[in-house]
This record gives C-alpha cells, structure tokens and sequence, in this order.
C-alpha cells in the first residue's frame, strides 16, 4: 500500500515534469518587474514582428553595456502592441503603422511616436524561365491585385518589360492572411497611386482581397511564392533579401525604375524629412526624390509620455538616445535603413516630451 | 486529518461535496468562457444580428462580416479529417490491444504518442515545405475528367481543404487511438473468452469489445473530432486562408479558428474585434451543437443492456 | 464459399487492414520526425542548451531560458489541471446517471472544442488585464484549462470500466467512499488516466497561441512567475517566423528538443505505469 502511494506519487512527479523555478515575490508595476533604484528593472514591450531582428540586436547591446536594464521585447503584431499600450499591460509599443485618431483618443494618456529605423515592402515572384528582374508600376501592381490583369504575358507587362519572354501562366498573388503593417504599407502605396484600389479594397492593416491566397507571415508568404511557380507576393525587404527570391523593381514619383534596397530607402525618408509633422506620424510611400523606393515606410515605437514608472521611463529615455545614435548603425547590416540625420535631430528634441520625475 | 466521519451519510456528503466541487469549477470555467465570449462580441452582435451567420462577406476595412464561409470551412476540414482518421484510429486501437503480439506493443504505442507529441507549428511548416507541394502534384496529375467534378475543382495551389484535412487528420489520428486503446483495454477478458468459446473468429471477438467500449470509443471520437475543430496553427498554414465556400478540396478555404488567430492581434476597431469574437462564438456554439448530437447519439446505443452503476447511498433518483 | 470460411476471411481481411492502417499512421510520422530531425539536429550543441537567444548576426546563442520556462508553465498547468480533471472524472464516474454528471461531461466535451487562442485570450481577460501583467502563472492557467477536459473525460470513461465488483468488495469491507474511491477504483484505472494525463501534456506541449496573450515572452533568464516568462513554443514560433537562415536553424533545433522533452517524459511514465501494473497483478 504505502509503496504504491510511493509510486504513483513519483509517477505523478515525473509526469507533471522536473525542476521548475522557485518565485520570488514581486511587486505590481505597470508593465514591469519591481523597479530597483537606478537600474535592474525589466520593462516590456510588444509590437510589430519587421523590426523584431533589429530591435532584439539593439536590446542586447544595449543589455552588454548596461547589464541592470533588461529590455523585453516581443513581436506580437502592430495592433496588439497598440492594444496593450493602451491597457497599459506593456510599457512601449511598436507599430509599422501610426496610430489613428481614434485609437490615440481612447488610450488612458497621451502617446508619443518615434519612428526608429525604415523598411521597405517589396513585389517577388516565382518565374523561373525567366530571368531578368521584371519592372512594375503602381498602377499595374494594383491591376494585379485587384484581378484585373491575369496573366504574365499580359500586354500591359510586357509592355514594361520589352526584350523579356514572359509566360502564358496564370498570375497567383499572395497576399497576407492575416492583418498586418506590411499589408497596410503595400496598401497605402497602391491606394495612393490607383484610386480603383482605394475605393475597391481600401487602407488598412486586413483587407479583403478580390483574388488570391494568404500566406500566413512574412515567411508563409515567401514560402508560397517560393512553392508557386507563377504567383507574385509582397514581403518585407528583409525577407526577400534573405531567401534570395526574385525581386521586381518598381517605378517611383519621378518614373524611374528602382530597385529596391536599403539605399533607396533612405533616399525615400530624406525627401520625407523637409515634411515631417511633429508627432512623426507620416506615411512616406511615392516619396519624391530620384533615388527613392516608392513602397518605403518608417516604424515607430511607442510611448506614454507621462507613464507612472517614473526610472522606467528615465531607462527609455536613455536607450532611445542611444538608439537613435549608436542604434543606427547596426541596421543596414540586418537590411533595415536609418534614419536620415534631420529626422534624429528633431527625435532628439521630441524625447524632452517623455516625463522622467 | 479531518476526524474519522462519524457515519456513512457523512461520509459519502463529503465525498460528494468534494468531488462536485471540481465538477462545479468546470462547468463554472466553461460557462465563464461561453459569458465573456458573448460580452466581447455584443457590438458585433447587436450590429449585424442573425445576418452575421447568413453573410458570405468579409470585409474589415468597409466593417462587412459574414461568418457563413468560415463555419463552412470548420466544418468541412473537420469532418474530412474525421472520416480519414477515425477508421486509421480505430485501426491503430485495435491492432495494439487485440492483435499484435506483447512485445509490439510498447513501442507502438509509444510512435503513436510521438505523434502527439510533434507541435502543431512544427506539423504547420512541415506542411508548407512537404506536404503542400506533394498535394500540389497530386492535384496537377489529376486527370482532366475528373478535374471537372466540382470536388476537384481548382487551380492546383497546393493549398487548399485537402492539404488542411490531411493534416488535421494526422493530428487527430494519436488522440482518437490512445483514448479507444485504453478503454478497449479495460473491455474484461472474461467477455472476449466467453466469445471465442461460443466459437467467434478474431474479427468477431473484436467487434463484441468494441460493442461493450461503444460509449468509451465515440468518447475517443468525440475527442478527436474537438481537436480538430479548435486547431489553429498548423491549419492556417496549409488552408490557403480565402474565405470562400467552395465544394472542393483543392480550393483554398478559411476556418474559424484560423481567422481568430490570423486577425486577433491586428484588430483595432472595436466592432472588427467584437465581430472576431463573434466568430469564437460561434464556433463555441458549433461545439456545444456537436456535443448534443453526439451524446443523443451515445443515449440511443446506450439504451441496449449496459452495466448501470448504482450508487451506493442512492436516495430518490430526484436528489441529482 | 460455406458461411464458416466467409467468417475467416472477413476476420483476415480486418486483420489486415488494422496492421496497415498502423503502417499508414506510421508514414507521415517518419516524415515529420525526418524532417524536424534532419532540420535541426544539426543546430543542436551544447551552447544550444545553456545560453540565451542571441541577436541575429551573432553566432551561437541558445533557447536555455525557454526550456526551464516551458517546464515551469507546464508544471503550473498540470499542477491546476491534474486535480480538476481527476476530481471530476471521479465525480461523473461515480454519480453517472445524474444531471450534474452529464452537465460536467458535457462542459468537458465543449471546452475540449474551444480553440487555443480564445482560451488565451480569456484568460488574459482574467488573468493579465486585471493586475496589468503578463505573468508565467497566467500562461500556466491557459494551459491547465485546456488539459482538464482530456484528463476528465480519461478519467471518467475508464472509471467507468472498472467492474463494479472492487468497488462494491471495498465498501463490504467496512471502506468509507472516499476510501473506496480512491484506494481502489482509481488505482485500477491508473495507467488509463496516466494516459490522458500523457495525452493532455502532449496537446499542450506544443501550443502557441495560448501562451502569446498570456505568458508573453521572455528574452532573458527567469523563473518569476509573476513575470513574462519564455517558453519553447512561442520562441520557436518567432524564429521560425523571422527572415534569417540562423534562427530557422535554431527554431528547429527548438522543435526538436521539445518533441524529445515530450517523448522523455511520455516514456518514463510509461515505465512507472509498467511498474505499477506489475505491482497490480503481484498485489
């Protein structure tokens, strides 16, 4: 008897799993662990998936030369980082896109927005006979997507890209299924340059696609181009970079032809800079400029500027500097731009708004 | 220690008492569940009503929502999935406990549980990279008479019903056995030897346990066919995530759960949220609806001479 | 062909039919584990198994944080799942026939349904919003609600099959209930309820979604349960879903290990249940 007690009971323990940590107490904050005086808090912050890479390299860096601040950061989407801002359960929030009125309105203070690094969206496809990297317009692209154009050889590409020998395939566009800062970048750019768009689909970060499968992620769509020969998707530039898939230049404001990359992208944000509003919340998609990238986009990250942790908000304050600095050149190498310098500058400026007493 | 009850009344209230305190914390998690699902969803609900369930529409930017399309695509990938698993299942329950010699079984039952035991993001992305692709093949050697049935229908994407029943059928496939393994197990053998003695074949003797665990086994089947309804990651990788309704399997479809989680994190405006819970809800009253069938299902087999346990201390059958 | 050598060959052919439907379950498994197997064995070292993720670029770096964190939350989930599910097994077994016994059957089947992200987001509802945290503990809530109905509906089913014969030779003997209960109905029902208890763990064990809106996540190392904690579902969910050829890697060795912590576990149970049968018959 007492021996099967003795079994079940060590059955039961190894079933339920070994170890297992102890928990020390800790007090409630928003956000955060408890605050210790002048360092060795963990603050928490939740956003958009793109800049996950580069803020994840800035956030350890920034741990090695300051090894009390632990700054947690997890990639749960634009909105859902903007959702817990608001309900205050994460310090910061990141977004690819600015917040809307409405959403500033409803949150329990005022935020602030500090665009932190550019990225860019990008149109791939899968055509391998051929082997020329194919160029599109706007307008073409909006075609595309909207069922319009359904056919690779359709007069209306080759017409961009005379010399090329396109096939009779049918064109499968892969969009996101689910909703997200991508999307809504890929959709400003087209809702700008195609009103048939505007008015069919709309801007936002879910849409409803007239044609098409969803790819769940950046990666689901990448992988489904990669899979479908004859399909055409849009990514972040990370993405395409990284998986070496077949990247189609666009035309831009001043109907050139360019080819996406961290360059051009930064000349997008350059042309954007003489414009910038105050509260940083501006789309630079068909940026003027020569050089520019038209599908470009800034993302920001999120802050109450009054916030009840007071040393939390003094960390951030800190390693925003930083990261507007230092921070910056870290990001071409992980294919994401920096900021052109007039931009840091007014960001600089815009950091004295966070209250650190 | 409490003190030894003083009589069998007491303590068989304690034991009751104790045990319904579980049970009641159950039912209380299931109904708090089902409570904050219809409070989350008011706006949507008040908004569009009964045509929530009607629309084929789904549309966040014009604030256009229809469930119909994806209650479709739950309902057809799970009962797909169910029609391939259960016979494999059952198949897998029988071999293991009636058939297979003793020195198979461990191991078997051991590479049926690893099936289990695989992440569905892992059974997600092996979808994408394997069985997409295989599936795609499959629907271009299809012959072009059989491409104008409606079943099968469709460009050849590789995505589609098919892909998404295939793997849900695979991740259903441990839970439906382990369950009808353990309860064919427990099936006495005193049954199987008075039957081999009134002269039964193998397969005879077998359907006479699966007769005596028939509750236990469309208990196993009931839980595997939930599985299968609530599954999320591995489906919205492989389903092609279009809401459309469409009888075939190649065409790219959307379920419920996939929705859920694919739009949850980017819904901003309040009635785009409150019409994906909606969707939760819904989805929770398929469940519900599922359930009831199931177990008139159960209460018409059970009506067949089947050990009842009388409890003990019964008093009148009114005090429930 | 006489009636008697129909019956045979109907019982041949079934036979053989069950054997391949083994083979056929047995096809996409060899598949899948070939496959995570081939992906990410070769990511697996020992800096894997000590160090903390690394940002992208730098060599090396590990999921250390996240495997004590998958084991502290599943822990906590089992801790609260277990005797929930247990107790009102043993409750619908033992007062089958009742309203209350199909009212808890029939709640069980239904959460069983309930997809994992909306039990996430539930309890977050409860469990984060509340106290304005993401904690380890809520992650482990989400994760105990969905084992309880595999555990119970185990529980119970084979509760049931026990003969009434122990039970009523217990209470003949002078047992209280309770005793009766639980020192020998169960005790023959144990291996089967280990099984869903097993089962309930492999379901969870690979679960995302629940854990996203509830434990977060966690780039550093903690066992603080009132904190974000990492689990190796979430960060092997980031990594796969991110752009460099390094964290996929890394993301299948994280699959890789999970599956192993899984089948470890799932396999000394299955040595302890051995036992205990043995300790059963000998008894």
């Amino acid at each position: 008897m007492k021996l099967k007690l003795v079994v079940m009971a060590s059955t039961l323990a190894i079933v339920a799993g070994c170890s297992g940590g102890s928990a020390p107490p800790a007090s409630e904050g928003a956000g955060g662990a408890a605050p210790a005086a002048g360092g060795g808090a963990q603050i928490n912050g939740a956003g958009a998936t793109f800049p996950n890479p580069i803020y994840s390299k800035w956030f350890a860096e920034y741990n090695k030369l300051h090894p009390g601040v632990r700054i947690n950061y997890q990639p749960l989407g634009s909105g859902a980082g903007i959702r817990q801002l608001t309900s205050r359960t994460v310090f910061f929030g990141a977004s690819d896109q600015p917040m809307k009125d409405e959403q500033l309105q409803a949150a329990p203070g005022r935020i602030l927005h500090f665009p932190t690094v550019l990225g860019a969206v990008v149109p791939i496809y899968n055509l391998p006979e051929v082997s020329q990297q194919l160029k599109f317009t706007g307008p073409l692209l909006a075609d595309i997507v909207l069922g319009k154009v359904k056919k690779w050889n359709d007069p209306a590409i080759a017409k961009l890209n005379a010399g090329v020998k396109l096939p009779t395939t049918d064109i499968t566009f892969v969009h996101r299924s689910e909703g997200s800062g991508t999307t809504f970048i890929f959709a400003d750019y087209l809702g700008k340059v195609s009103p048939d768009f505007k008015s069919t689909v709309g801007v936002d970060a879910s849409l409803k696609w007239p044609v098409g499968v969803g790819g769940k992620g950046n990666e689901g769509v990448s992988g489904l181009v990669q899979q479908t020969p004859g399909s055409l998707g849009y990514v972040e530039l990370v993405y395409a970079l990284q998986n070496k898939i077949a990247v189609g230049s666009v035309q831009n404001s001043t109907a050139a032809f360019v080819v996406p990359s961290v360059a051009s992208v930064t000349a997008a944000a350059a042309g954007a800079a003489a414009n910038m509003p105050p509260d940083f919340r501006v789309s630079i998609t068909n940026a003027p400029g020569a050089d520019a990238y038209p599908i470009a986009s800034f993302t920001w990250i999120l802050l109450y500027d009054d916030p009840p942790d007071k040393a939390q908000a003094a960390t951030m304050k800190e390693f925003m500097r930083w990261a507007l600095s230092d921070g910056q050149k870290m990001a071409p190498e992980l294919g994401y731009a920096s900021l052109p310098p007039q931009v840091v500058a007014m960001e600089m400026k815009a950091l004295e708004q966070l209250k650190v007493q | 220690m409490l003190p030894r009850p003083r009589n069998a009344r007491t303590d068989e209230l304690i034991f009751r008492a104790g045990t319904g305190a579980f049970a009641i914390l159950l039912i209380g998690i299931v109904l708090a569940i089902g409570a904050a699902l219809v409070k989350e969803s008011r706006l949507s609900i008040i908004h569009f009503g009964w045509s929530f369930w009607q629309t084929d529409v789904w549309d966040p930017v014009a604030g256009e929502f229809g469930a119909r399309p994806f209650i479709w695509g739950t309902l057809y990938s799970s009962v797909l999935a169910l029609l391939i698993s259960t016979p494999i299942a059952l198949g897998i329950a029988i071999f293991i406990s009636e058939l297979a010699p003793a020195s198979m079984r461990r191991p078997l039952v051991f590479l049926t549980e690893l099936l289990a035991a695989i992440p569905s993001i892992v059974y997600g992305l092996w979808g994408i990279f394997v069985l997409v692709p295989a599936v795609r093949q499959l629907q271009i050697a299809t012959p072009e008479w059989l491409r104008s049935v409606p079943l099968f229908s469709g460009p050849p994407l590789g995505v589609g019903m098919l892909s998404a029943a295939l793997i849900l059928a695979i991740m259903v496939i441990p839970f439906s056995s382990s369950v009808a393994r353990e309860v064919l197990k427990a099936v006495p053998q005193s049954q199987r030897e008075g039957a081999y003695a009134l002269g039964a074949t193998r397969w005879e003797a077998i359907r006479m346990a699966l007769f005596y665990a028939r509750t236990g086994i469309v208990g196993a089947i009931m839980l595997g066919f939930g599985r299968a309804l609530g599954e999320t990651m591995a489906v919205t990788m492989v389903i092609g995530n279009n809401p459309q309704i469409s009888a075939s399997l190649y065409a790219p479809q959307y379920t419920m759960a996939a929705v859920l989680a694919n739009e949850f994190a980017e819904a901003t405006n309040d009635l785009y949220l409150h019409a994906l819970v909606e969707i939760g809800m819904v989805l929770f009253i398929m469940t519900l609806i599922i359930n009831v069938i199931s177990r008139m299902f159960i209460w018409s087999m059970g009506r067949q001479t089947r050990p009842r346990r009388v409890p003990v201390h019964a008093p009148a059958r009114s005090a429930a | 062909m006489t009636r008697n050598q129909w019956r045979r060959a109907v019982s041949h052919a079934i036979i053989v039919l069950c054997g391949l439907s083994v083979i056929i379950a047995l096809i996409p498994l060899a598949l899948v584990l070939f496959y995570v197997v081939a992906q990410g064995i070769t990511s697996l070292n020992l800096s894997f198994f000590t160090e903390m993720p690394k940002p992208v670029g730098e060599v090396g770096g590990g999921m250390a944080n996240a495997m004590v964190g998958s084991i502290i939350v599943t822990l906590l989930g089992a801790m609260f799942a277990i005797p929930v599910g247990i107790m009102s097994g043993v409750y619908a077994a033992e007062y089958t026939g009742t309203r209350m016994a199909s009212a808890v059957r029939f709640a069980a089947d239904t959460l069983n349904g309930v997809p994992s992200i909306v039990i996430g987001v539930f309890i977050y509802s409860i469990a984060v919003l509340p106290v304005r945290r993401f904690s380890a503990l809520a992650g482990g809530l989400a994760l105990g609600v969905m084992m309880i109905p595999l555990i119970m509906r185990t529980t119970e089913e084979l509760l049931l099959l026990v003969p009434a014969t122990l039970r009523e030779g217990a209470l003949a003997l002078g047992a209280t209930r309770a005793r009766a209960v639980f020192t020998v109905v169960v005790p023959a029902a144990l291996p089967g309820i280990l099984t869903g208890i097993l089962l309930a763990l492999a379901r969870i064990a690979g679960e995302t979604a629940p854990l996203l809106f509830t434990a977060l996540n966690n780039r550093f190392f903690s066992t603080d349960v009132r904190q974000p904690i990492s689990t190796l579902t979430v960060q092997v969910f980031i990594y796969a879903t991110a752009p460099y050829q390094d964290w996929h890697r890394q993301a299948w060795a994280g699959a890789l290990v999970l599956v192993t912590m899984v089948l470890v576990c799932s396999l000394l149970a299955r040595v302890a249940t051995a036992r205990m049968e043995k300790l059963q018959r000998g008894a």
